[in-house]
């Protein structure tokens, strides 16, 4: 000990204090400082948030906003066969009678039909031959169908279109515009909550197109991911934590766990290809094929969770378990997992939110098909909401890119409502020691 | 007197002794290990060891920090088997049965030699469940009534029932340190035991839970053999019959406690005892 170069005890010395005061300064404003970088941060990275939101919103909220138009179709029997009604044109009997009420007559060659039908959505003409295949009766009478105008009419009512450009610069001409002001008057035009995008799946014609197809193909598939990968994953992490012999082997073992958390996605969609199609021809384009190739992906991530949450439970809860004579087993089922089941669904849910937002795999598997049906199984093909945005992200006509911005905000409620879950999950499991 | 102040430097310590019983002199051997060696990787940790446990009595192992007491309690009921590293040569034996012959299953073994750990470490559930669960997976008490009656029976022995029986819902670790530690003794004699092993059981509790423990030890002896390892010369002075001395890996001595204290062997004893190192 070096007690002689001490000072005696009781007596500061006034030079050590003024040492001290003098770096106390210094000691504080560094503190001072560091607490204003931790502001910076946050707000910068709020900043971000905020603009990517608001980006999406103010892109997409458009979508949720649709144009309906109502018209009075008379079912002329002239144009009708009643022994095969899907013969019918019926598209024009909506538009003459659309022409009727503009006050228009069509041409011998249709265009002014033809440049009528570009405002209406091809969905009041399937409305027609529905109604007349379930009631043949109907025919001879007015029917009235309210559908969905064209997403080139729908931007114009959203005041999207630019009217004063030229006329050959935009996508509706000077008539057409026309006359969509004049169908206004008339009080045909209704708008409303967009419930379509939510109940209708992809289509070729954007103001028909909608995400039901997609969330319930995310759905499917995320299923099949959450079923193997967690029990699986769950498992060989228990066994590597708690029952393998620390040597070799297991070393390589976790190595390489380790590797393959960091290993590209796209990766694992070409060894779902080669192995899950080409070799044990699933379906492609099927949620199985995307949930077997999302669920080798997560694997990994869901092991190293599940490893970390059961080395964080005290090595007391194993001995005291051991010491009244519980096995090995009973130990870690009674006792050690259940203990660690607040940080393994946070891992859980963590990989699978990860597994939806995924897109390159899946795009190796065949799930960037065009599907315009909701999936009815796990074998049929479907889509997922990802892909569903690549899709319309790379769709020419400009409606569908309001509907890219709305699928990625469906996608995030999606993910919220997935967190949410995982909250409530981990309370409930939740015990304190 | 609570506790003793460990290595002080003010020359020998005055250690009341209790008046033994006799019977702890002459009983018969309980454990009886002989030429217990541990190794932890390539590092000896015990050598040697052959120590008689009688039964019906308490035995204390005392000795300073990383003299291998605990590890030679944790060989009594294989919790080094545990430990990847740890290997275990020489003869322990429980009612004439090597412990680690491979027809002794360490579940069957662990339910005949409980255990007390340094810290409380009850189970994160209830007061109830942490009593339950021994017989409830031995098998010991089987219906709703039998685990009740063997829940209170194990409370009362431990002196706790009086202050838990109105909230023994009430999840383990809300009770205190000491409360805890008694509750960790009625979760061992649950099932039955025929040895209970106490690793310190005391040094994390303040001087009063201390006495309550250690009156429980007093009470247990009538029906245990309780192997306890302490710091505390003063503890194991006031609780046990049999003290053994280990240092730095070796069983220095083992007797009578009253003899180990007023009239140790080895000067490596009377040093420790004395406090002049420890």
């Amino acid at each position: 000990m070096t007690d002689a170069a001490l000072p005696p005890a009781g007596a500061q010395p006034a030079l050590q204090r003024s040492a001290i005061e003098a770096r106390l300064k210094a000691r504080r404003a560094r503190e001072a400082r560091f607490r204003w970088y931790g502001r910076l941060a946050i707000t910068a990275a709020l900043l971000f948030l905020a603009v990517l939101l608001g980006r999406i919103v103010s892109q997409g909220y458009t979508t949720f906003v649709d144009y309906r138009m109502s018209v009075p179709v008379y079912l002329d029997p002239a144009r009708i066969d009643p022994t095969d009604p899907t013969g019918a044109n019926y598209d024009l009997m909506v538009a003459d009678a659309v022409l009727a009420k503009l006050g228009e007559t069509d041409d011998a060659l249709g265009t002014t039909s033809g440049k009528l039908m570009a405002l209406l959505s091809t969905d009041l003409g399937f409305q027609l031959l529905d109604k007349v295949r379930a009631d043949p009766r109907l025919i001879g009478q007015t029917v009235t169908v309210t559908g969905p105008v064209r997403a080139d009419a729908s931007l114009y009512f959203k005041g999207l279109v630019d009217a004063s450009a030229a006329e050959t610069d935009r996508k509706l001409d000077d008539r057409q515009i026309a006359w969509l002001e004049k169908l206004r008057s008339l009080g045909m035009v209704s708008s409303g909550f967009n419930t379509s995008f939510l109940t209708r799946s992809d289509s070729t014609e954007p103001e028909q197109a909608g995400v039901l197809g997609a969330v319930v193909g995310s759905a499917l598939m995320l299923l099949v991911t959450g079923l193997l990968s967690v029990p699986i994953g769950v498992l060989a992490a228990v066994y590597l934590e708690e029952f393998a012999p620390k040597n070799r082997w297991t070393s390589i073992i976790e190595v390489n766990i380790n590797n393959l958390a960091a290993v590209p996605s796209i990766v694992y969609g070409l060894l779902g290809l080669a192995v899950f199609i080409n070799w044990l021809a699933v379906p492609r384009s099927s949620p199985l094929v995307g949930g077997l190739v999302l669920a080798l992906m997560s694997l990994p991530t869901v092991i190293i969770a599940t490893r970390s949450a059961l080395k964080a439970v005290p090595p007391s809860i194993r001995e005291a378990a051991l010491g009244v004579g519980a096995s090995r087993t009973q130990t870690v089922f009674h006792h050690v997992l259940p203990l660690a089941m607040p940080g393994v669904m946070t891992g859980a849910i963590l990989s699978l939110a990860h597994a939806l937002g995924e897109t390159a795999p899946l795009l190796m598997v065949g799930m960037v098909s065009f599907v315009p049906g909701v999936p009815a199984g796990f074998t049929e093909s479907a889509t997922v909401l990802p892909v569903q945005v690549f899709i319309w992200e790379n769709a020419s006509e400009r409606a569908f890119h309001e509907r890219t911005a709305a699928a990625i905000m469906v996608l995030l409620v999606f993910m919220i409502v997935m967190n949410l879950a995982a909250i409530l999950l981990r309370r409930r499991f939740e015990r304190r020691w | 007197m609570l506790s003793q102040p460990e290595g002080s430097k003010d020359g020998p310590v005055h250690i009341e002794l209790r008046p033994q019983s006799a019977h702890a002199v002459d009983a018969p051997a309980k454990l009886r290990a002989r030429d217990v060696n541990v190794f932890y990787g390539d590092k000896q940790a015990l050598f040697d060891a052959s120590l008689d446990v009688p039964e019906k009595a308490v035995t204390a192992l005392i000795g300073p920090s990383g003299c291998g007491k605990s590890t030679f309690l944790r060989c009594i009921n294989r919790m080094n088997d545990t430990i990847a590293t740890a290997r275990v040569t020489g003869r322990i034996e429980l009612d004439g049965e090597d412990v680690n012959d491979r027809s002794i299953d360490p579940v069957l073994l662990r339910a005949r030699v409980g255990m007390v750990f340094q810290k409380p470490n009850p189970f994160p559930k209830s007061i109830f469940e942490n009593v339950a669960y021994g017989p409830r997976i031995h098998g010991i008490a089987t219906g709703k009534r039998e685990l009740e009656h063997v829940v209170e029976t194990s409370l009362k022995r431990a002196g706790l029932w009086n202050e838990v029986a109105d909230r023994l819902q009430a999840p383990g670790t809300s009770l205190s340190g000491g409360q805890q530690q008694r509750l960790v003794i009625a979760r061992a004699i649950a099932v039955n035991p025929e040895v209970i092993l106490m690793d310190e059981p005391c040094s994390a509790l303040d001087p009063i839970a201390t006495a309550r423990v250690e009156e429980l030890i007093d009470e247990l002896r009538e029906e245990y053999c309780i192997v306890i390892v302490t710091h505390s010369m003063a503890q194991a002075a006031r609780v046990s019959q049999k003290t053994a001395f280990f240092h730095l890996g070796k069983l220095i001595e083992s007797g009578n406690t009253d003899e180990i204290f007023t009239n140790p062997r080895d000067t490596r004893t009377q040093d420790y005892i004395t406090g002049r190192f420890g």
